[in-house]
């Protein structure tokens, strides 16, 4: 599509539903997804709560947004991060976390889940990599 | 766009492209009434996409976009449905758009 | 005299909780609820601090919250309770006032 592909991050280090930043954070990467570029997601902080399992928001009347990060593979997202000392901190394990598949539709290769935790030296490699970060 | 569509007599509002306002609010009337107003006969291959499209909102609270829908339905019921010219045969004004729109559901994030 | 402490910002982002724990004298009640409730979680950095905290107040966390969040009752540090949106307005009405950690 775009000439030049750029390589875009995502980073996210709010907890979803007290705030609005998780949410318009997923918006925007399935919105720009259609944009072609080369999209990494990385969750720190309290970023990292926004994969857990088994989120239930009936109780709480808002709308439960988690079922939706297990589309970015259908996005064309590959590249999923996850902060390991973020995790540690919150007392999680990657067992908390969604799975999220990629599947290549050309070459049907599969995977099942690439939801990647990564040490803290990777994120800021990842980070410098970057020709954008779009903060959250 | 008028705020309200007329289904079997009842009132269901709209948003001002013609999305339903309340996904609930939705009955297999409503993508009726939205395909007579776009001049179109809903056959059982457009019930399938409606149908599917509530299925995946239904999983991933979310309306894909057309190349994920595209995407999605090749996976589902094969890659001769999977591409954009069949779906755009039976949805002519962008298959995500317009079936989303049928199946009662916002538009599509990713849309442009 | 007692007061109800409510805490609504996750312990890893704002202090609301830290300065919560300072002030809250003997006896009070600290009810933890919305992003608040990270701080209820067993395995996390601050547990010893929350469990520090349980001996001298009374400590509660919103249920639907932490549903919300993904986290069953079993994640909660023992000592903590937990309570429907009834139990924190029964909590409301048992103090003489609240004081919202913002």
């Amino acid at each position: 599509m775009s000439e030049t592909v750029k390589k875009f991050m995502y980073l996210n280090r709010k907890a979803p539903y007290g705030t609005i930043y998780a949410w318009e954070s997923l918006e925007v990467v399935l919105i720009g997804a259609a944009f072609d570029q080369d999209v990494c997601v990385m969750f720190v902080d309290d970023g990292v709560y926004q994969l857990t399992k088994g989120q239930d928001t009936k109780g709480i009347g808002m709308k439960n947004f988690s079922p939706t990060y297990r589309t970015l593979g259908d996005y064309e997202v590959k590249r999923i991060f996850v902060d390991r000392a973020s995790l540690e901190a919150r007392g999680l394990t990657q067992e908390d976390l969604v799975e999220i598949a990629y599947e290549d539709f050309e070459t049907e290769e599969e995977i099942d889940n690439i939801v990647e935790i990564v040490d803290s030296q990777r994120v800021s490699e990842l980070m410098d990599e970057s020709d954008v970060v779009f903060s959250f | 766009m008028a705020d309200t569509i007329e289904v079997d007599g009842k009132q269901f509002a709209v948003d001002e492209e013609g999305y339903l306002a309340n996904l609930n609010d939705w009955v297999p009337g409503v993508a009726d009434v939205m395909a007579k107003q776009d001049n179109l006969e809903l056959t059982d291959e457009h019930w399938d996409i409606i149908n599917f499209l509530r299925e995946y909102y239904e999983e991933y609270q979310i309306a894909p976009a057309v190349r994920v829908l595209t995407k999605a339905v090749g996976k589902k019921m094969g890659k001769e449905k999977g591409n954009s010219k069949y779906l755009y045969s039976l949805f002519p004004y962008g298959p995500a758009k317009q079936a989303c729109r049928f199946a009662g559901l916002p538009k599509p994030t990713g849309c442009v | 005299m007692s007061i109800l402490h409510t805490v609504n910002k996750s312990t890893f982002e704002r202090n609301s909780l830290e300065s919560c724990l300072k002030f809250a004298t003997d006896g009070a009640a600290v009810l933890l609820f919305e992003d608040g409730i990270y701080a209820a979680l067993s395995g996390t950095s601050v547990e010893p601090v929350m469990a520090g905290a349980l001996g001298k107040l009374n400590v509660y966390v919103l249920g639907p919250d932490l549903k919300a969040r993904g986290f069953s009752e079993e994640r909660v540090i023992k000592g903590i309770s937990v309570v429907d949106y009834a139990g924190f307005v029964d909590l409301a009405a048992e103090h003489d006032k609240v004081q919202a950690w913002l």
